[in-house]
């Protein structure tokens, strides 16, 4: 386990508020859903708050993440602000999208988020072509996709990684393992259960880091920028995690048992993180309890600001497909 | 100042023209380097451009088609080529999920100046695999423009349109057109999608002709005035957007209307035009919309079982005549 002594307390406790901010917006979204606010799919990604908050902490502004159907935390880890996303989930033209994409498409190319996406291992090309981009332009500007341990096993992840590789582009290829593709576990979906292994074939180094240690995975990635930075190429990090709630919500996760749960539940990565705060960081809990407090209160603001943002006029649907629609004439 | 050049030599040109103009433009693909691409479109950008910027890649369509995508989500406007049109299918969730719904998606945020060159069509006993036309699959896919030139000249203008327009586009090259030659502007010019352009005025009859088939509806259009039948040809240049207007045009002038394609038959190109005309034009129809093209069967490999599935001057010739002749 990586020692937190190494790194400034302020950003120690940024992280806890991240994770947090993470953990609370999927429960807050969970329950909006419910509610009947959220009319469309949830992926959450309770139990992987350390991946996203440790990877993107390890990027700069203008460095750029391609993300997946779990992709809330990506976002708010990249800083995102859940007031529009909230207003996505709800549909609303206050959301990131304008209410045309949703949770599955959320995106802001300001924050260099390139989108969620509703297709496994669909994002990782377009990871590899901003790579590119940078390259070919010397920017020292990385790309960051992010995906699960079921994209290895599409041909898209191959088919960028390959290119990544060949052409050794500053890009990070991030692998959120968290033993499930859908309702399937890993080990039936490839014959290896260290998916790093799959990066020795594209010539790049593939490593494994625990995915619920929000420092360690920090460590690692930068590790892993600096190496795309320096014009080394790629590196595959699997982070081995675990999804808590169901793949989508409403899941009713008949495919796991609840010993497995609770065992993933006693490694919560942040009550984890928390504990090592107060024993190792000598953080009060009173400090953690009011950080605490405050990410709700910024959640409640985000699901009144999604309530109370206007539906977008249904003629709204035909715009925004084309820059260019030359009046009309491409519908 | 009008110069003769190839079909292949004017994809050349405006891509050259655009990577001098534009430092984001790049080109890749397989085979499009050193190789010169494999119908010889791009000799010679490789020693001008270097290898940068004219890049060779692995055959891995998924990865071209995204690659091409995430550098123009960062600023690059990227031309990617598809050797063969039938291997877009490898790279069909890049091109229908990723590609097409990147903008509507982000709510109209995203800019996609991507320009995807495929070329299709049926360059002879080439087989199901190496001879399709599947413009129309993208039809049906909102967020994507198609355009499908028949000349040297519109292939330029088109190409440099859709270089450096913000949407992207599948841009059809006809693999039977690149060496033919015909007549093209000097230096610098753009042509708008969405324009159709007569290639022959006629009264009796109207053949809407796409790609490379557009020179059979010229040939029989020559045969049928031989026959006193005057007919009028257009090429729609660019499937989305459609030129309806030109079409409607004409239809109400003739009465008559043939389209043309080498797509297969059923739900082509032309299943939607003719769809469009019967909306908006049948009470200019003298007759019924008639359509000629690829049979509904593979491309097969044999010269002789090729020649019968594709459609041809005699087959558009034909089907004029059936108009003609047509009495309600």
């Amino acid at each position: 386990m990586t020692s937190l002594k190494h790194h400034p307390l302020d950003q120690l406790l940024a992280f806890y508020r991240l994770m947090v901010t993470i953990r609370e917006f999927e429960l807050r979204a969970a329950g909006e859903r419910k509610a009947g606010l959220v009319p469309g799919f949830l992926h959450a990604c309770v139990g992987q708050e350390a991946t996203a908050v440790g990877a993107c902490a390890a990027l700069n502004a203008e460095d750029v993440i391609t993300s997946t159907h779990r992709g809330h935390g990506h976002l708010i880890a990249k800083g995102g602000d859940p007031r529009f996303m909230m207003a996505e989930l709800a549909g609303k033209t206050s959301g990131y999208c304008g209410g045309k994409g949703g949770s599955l498409h959320l995106a802001d190319f300001d924050l260099g988020v390139l989108g969620a996406n509703g297709i496994v291992a669909g994002g990782i090309p377009m990871a590899v072509g901003a790579g590119l981009a940078f390259q070919m332009r010397r920017e020292p500007r990385v790309a960051l996709a992010f995906f699960g341990d079921g994209a290895v096993n599409e041909g898209a992840f191959h088919e960028a990684a390959n290119l990544a590789g060949l052409w050794k582009l500053p890009v990070i290829f991030f692998c959120e393992n968290n033993l499930y593709g859908e309702g399937t576990p890993q080990h039936k979906q490839a014959p290896i259960r260290d998916l790093s292994l799959r990066a020795a074939g594209y010539g790049f180094p593939g490593v494994i880091v625990d995915g619920n240690d929000v420092v360690a995975v920090y460590e690692i990635t930068l590790d892993a920028v600096e190496r795309a930075r320096k014009g080394d190429g790629p590196t595959f990090i699997e982070a081995k995690t675990y999804r808590q709630r169901g793949h989508y919500e409403g899941d009713p996760m008949i495919y796991r048992t609840e010993e497995e749960m609770a065992y993933w539940r006693a490694r919560d990565p942040i009550l984890g993180f928390r504990k090592r705060l107060e024993e190792e960081m000598e953080v009060e809990p009173a400090a953690l309890d009011a950080v605490d407090a405050e990410v709700k209160a910024l959640l409640d603001e985000a699901v009144q600001f999604a309530i109370h943002s206007p539906a977008p006029r249904p003629e709204a649907a035909l715009e925004g497909v084309y820059a260019d629609d030359h009046g009309g004439r491409v519908f | 100042m009008k110069r003769e050049i190839t079909f292949a030599q004017a994809i050349n040109e405006a891509m050259a023209e655009e990577m001098r103009r534009d430092p984001s433009v790049f080109l890749m693909g397989e085979d499009v380097g050193v190789f010169g691409g494999v119908f010889g479109v791009s000799e010679g950008l490789l020693a001008e451009f270097g290898e940068e910027r004219v890049r060779d890649t692995p055959i891995s369509e998924a990865a071209i088609v995204g690659a091409g995508l995430g550098a123009a989500l960062v600023g690059m406007r990227p031309i990617v080529e598809i050797m063969f049109a039938d291997f877009v299918t490898v790279a069909m969730d890049q091109v229908v999920n990723q590609v097409a719904k990147a903008r509507y998606m982000s709510g109209g945020k995203a800019r996609v100046p991507l320009t995807i060159r495929i070329a299709n069509g049926a360059p002879g006993a080439a087989a199901a695999q190496h001879s399709q036309s599947p413009e129309a699959w993208f039809m049906n896919v909102p967020g994507l423009k198609i355009a499908i030139p028949s000349t040297p000249a519109d292939a330029k203008g088109l190409l440099k349109t859709a270089i450096r327009g913000d949407d992207p586009v599948l841009f059809f090259e006809h693999k039977m057109l690149y060496s033919r030659a015909g007549s093209a502007p000097e230096g610098e010019y753009l042509i708008p999608f969405g324009r159709a352009a007569v290639r022959r005025e006629g009264e009796d009859a109207t053949i809407i002709a796409i790609g490379g088939p557009v020179n059979a509806a010229l040939s029989a259009a020559e045969q049928l005035a031989r026959q006193s039948v005057s007919v009028e040809v257009i090429d729609p240049r660019t499937l989305v957007p459609l030129d309806l207007d030109a079409l409607i045009a004409s239809v109400r002038k003739t009465g008559r209307a043939v389209i043309v394609h080498e797509a297969h038959r059923r739900a082509g190109p032309g299943a939607e035009i003719a769809a469009l005309l019967a909306e908006k034009a049948i009470d200019y129809l003298e007759a019924p919309i008639l359509r000629v093209a690829a049979a509904n069967v593979p491309i097969p490999y044999n010269p002789d079982l090729e020649r019968f599935v594709l459609p041809t001057a005699e087959d558009i010739v034909e089907a004029v005549m059936k108009l003609i002749r047509y009495e309600i």
